[in-house]
């Protein structure tokens, strides 16, 4: 298990889920930017999938290809790090995000690098190398719009596809006026996304390496293919004498055909577009004859967790493709955006991905923050149980003793009854009378032991002439 | 008779209709009645396991799940008044060693197992006759029954067959309440934002009643509502079904 990495403030964590869920709802700005994002791409998708006839076919697909390749993963990792070193691209690898920043930040070293432009990447959230970076000295050009405001910020993302979704266009205008030194209209967005370009352009074209993430690794040729909306991705990898790539292991797919099939998937289930603006096929470093490209390519391969993943029933989760649907389908993710889970990957997702990066303990509120309502999996691009898989969390967090002794009484208390169903009812028939003490007109207002409902919500009064089965028993049947 | 005419029906009450609803459960009565069924209501029965379930105690879900496949043994369906409550029967074989006897005989409880609107429309496509409700009603799709079950058109089928009553569509219909069984009290201020955004569009609606299948959910929002002053009454679509317009709402049973 890899250490957390460093979040802004450092407070925020995801044992604090509580708090910080209680911190988001108080945010009426938060809300406003969460609905105006998260439920526009909850539309978009929604006509995309729509227009779409052969979706739910095409998830099937999604899905068994992921499957296909976790299952043979060894093979298509060779396969992939044989065919890209043949490109001329030096593959490294790494079992931890200890092990993935230090090579990437020796990669810049040796490159002699003052500055890094970084193109927007979860894994490299994930294993925390904008700290590294900075600890190291080097600064980090975020290129990708949204990660250069929540950069600006000092905040990490809030979403894995809108990094900077809790961040309002009001608040984006203020941050620019800061940094830029220009006035700002944030009833202008081309002029602000203008103002962003000016600054970083300068930047862009003077680093000298250029790090990115992967959407895919296409074993068959060794190539890396990432996508953006913004066509960022090609200003970090290209320009830049040295380019790394930082990508899970999970990212593997056998074929550029599977690479396709899973890019509309992923295309309209993160933005409803039918694919995404900006594809790119990095293919090893520039060759001779070639008119751009960099002069030395890395990949640095990262487990952090996942091959443990494959055998601890939680494969089905490699199967991610990082496309957000699920959280912007989630109703609680809806209510308090990304920073409150108080670990890298928000949302359902996040929910089932913490506990394997921070350890469960760290994380145990997570996957209980859940109705379990099983929207997320209805959206999932490659059928992920979410549900399930949460579900697994909080049945090892029960054997562990992790759940807090007042649950533990509860459940304990209710499962004993509940048992006897003689002593179960003879409950119930004392329980009643007392909740009705506390009624009027039909409904509970207020009520000791009542609190976590009646706090925002009424309790209807119980019914007069006692439950169903003493009435059935009684003779009643209509 | 033979059972094909006339199948031996075991209810499945459900905890909550069980204290805090009983009209639900004999308008469940009813209803399967009047669509040919036998109905059975064995007494050995308290809940179907889910509060254990969802809050990991896979022991506790365990052996309620063996109390309930017992006390059912007999009958040829169960049914229950909640879709999250058939689900949970419907994922029994999960507590259960592949292969093992006790997983085939819940294997074989969740084939039986069906949600009251599914299983009087898809098993015996019955509709209701001469009910009638003159009012506006709107319609929320709880979670466990619309994504585990494919419960959406059957309890729409049947209310289209009461007079008079005129289903308005609920903006979000199939988005959660907020409810989310041990959820609401374990994170009440989430569950109460999730609540708020219901009850807004239900009020949207202008609807003179709430119908829904899941009483946990029903209370969730017929509180939330009350608490914001609403005048929108909400109750089971069973109670609708059996009684028309004799229904009573929830809170007003209890008042009296
Ligand atoms: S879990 Fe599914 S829906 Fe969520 S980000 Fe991953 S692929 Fe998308």
């Amino acid at each position: 298990m890899s250490a957390a990495p460093e979040l802004h403030p450092e407070t925020r964590r995801p044992a604090r889920f509580k708090a910080q869920a209680a911190e988001a709802l108080a945010s009426p700005r938060l809300k406003l930017a969460l609905d105006r994002t998260a439920g526009n791409a909850e539309a978009k998708r929604g006509a995309a999938v729509a227009a779409f006839p052969g979706f739910e076919a095409a998830r099937v697909r999604g899905a068994a290809i992921k499957d296909h390749t976790l299952r043979h993963l060894d093979h298509y990792l060779e396969s992939f790090a044989a065919r890209a070193e043949a490109l001329g691209t030096k593959v490294h690898w790494a079992r931890t995000a200890d092990e993935a920043c230090r090579i990437t930040v020796e990669i810049c070293r040796q490159a002699g690098a003052r500055s890094a432009t970084r193109s927007k990447s979860m894994l490299g959230e994930e294993i925390g190398l904008p700290h590294a970076l900075a600890e190291a000295g080097i600064e980090r050009v975020e290129t990708d719009l949204a990660e250069h405001i929540v950069q600006l910020a000092g905040d990490p993302p809030s979403h894995i596809v809108w990094p900077a979704m809790h961040i309002a266009r009001e608040q984006v205008a203020e941050l620019f006026a800061e940094h830029h030194q220009t006035p700002q209209d944030p009833d202008d967005v081309p002029s602000m996304v203008e103002s962003a370009r000016r600054v970083l352009r300068g930047k862009f074209l003077g680093a000298d390496v250029g790090i990115s993430g992967a959407n895919f690794l296409i074993a068959e040729t060794g190539a890396v293919c990432t996508v953006t909306n913004e066509g960022n991705a090609e200003l970090t990898t290209t320009p830049p004498r040295v380019h790394i790539v930082t990508a899970g292991i999970e990212k593997l797919v056998p074929t550029l055909a599977h690479a396709m099939t899973l890019l509309r998937l992923l295309a309209r289930s993160a933005t409803g577009a039918e694919i995404t603006q900006y594809t790119t096929f990095h293919a090893g470093p520039k060759r001779p004859g070639d008119l751009d490209g960099p002069e030395e390519m890395h990949i640095v391969l990262v487990d952090n967790g996942r091959s443990k993943m494959l055998g601890e029933g939680l494969e089905e989760m490699l199967r991610c493709i990082r496309c957000g649907a699920c959280m912007n389908h989630c109703v609680v993710y809806r209510q308090i955006g990304g920073h409150a889970y108080g670990g890298v990957y928000p949302g359902p997702m996040g929910a089932v991905l913490t506990p394997v990066l921070q350890g469960l303990k760290e994380s145990r509120a997570l996957p209980q923050a859940c109705t379990l309502n099983g929207k997320c999996a209805e959206v999932c691009p490659v059928k992920i149980p979410l549900p399930t898989l949460l579900r697994g969390w909080r049945i090892r967090s029960w054997r562990e003793g992790l759940e807090p002794t007042t649950v533990r009484a509860g459940i304990g208390l209710w499962a004993f009854v509940a048992k006897r169903p003689r002593l179960y009812r003879l409950g119930v028939k004392a329980a009643l009378p007392v909740l009705r003490i506390f009624g009027r007109k039909g409904w509970i207002e207020k009520a000791p032991l009542l609190g976590a409902w009646t706090d925002q919500r009424d309790f209807p009064t119980p019914p007069r002439g006692g439950s169903f089965m003493a009435q059935y028993k009684a003779g009643r049947r209509s | 008779m033979t059972s094909a005419e006339r199948p031996r029906i075991g209810l499945f009450v459900t905890c909550l209709v069980d204290a805090m609803r009983p009209q639900t459960g004999f308008a469940a009565i009813a209803l399967l009645e009047r669509a040919g069924c036998a109905v059975e209501v064995p007494m050995a029965q308290t809940c179907c396991g889910q509060p254990g379930w969802n809050s990991g105690d896979e022991k506790a879900a365990r052996d309620m799940a063996l109390r309930v496949i017992e006390a059912f043994a007999p009958h040829e369906h169960v049914v229950a008044p909640s879709g999250s409550c058939a689900a949970t029967i419907r994922d029994y074989p999960e507590l259960f060693e592949p292969g093992s006897p006790m997983r085939a005989r819940a294997e074989a409880m969740a084939a039986k197992t069906w949600e009251l609107f599914s299983f009087l429309t898809d098993v015996r496509k019955w509709r209701p006759e001469g009910v009638s409700l003159p009012a506006s009603a709107t319609y929320h799709d709880s979670c466990s029954g619309l994504r585990h079950l494919d419960v959406k058109a059957q309890p729409r089928k049947l209310l289209a067959a009461v007079k008079g009553l005129e289903m308005r569509p609920l903006p979000g219909s199939e988005v959660c309440c907020g409810f989310g069984g041990t959820f609401c009290v374990k994170y009440p201020a989430i569950s109460n934002a999730v609540a708020t955004e219901k009850a807004a569009n239900i009020e949207s609606t202008g609807a003179d009643l709430l119908l829904g299948g899941d009483l946990g959910c029903l209370m969730n929002m017929a509180g939330k509502l009350r608490r914001r002053g609403s005048k929108i009454r909400v109750t089971h679509a069973a109670e609708v079904l059996a009684w028309g317009e004799k229904a009573s709402a929830l809170g007003e049973e209890g008042a009296a």
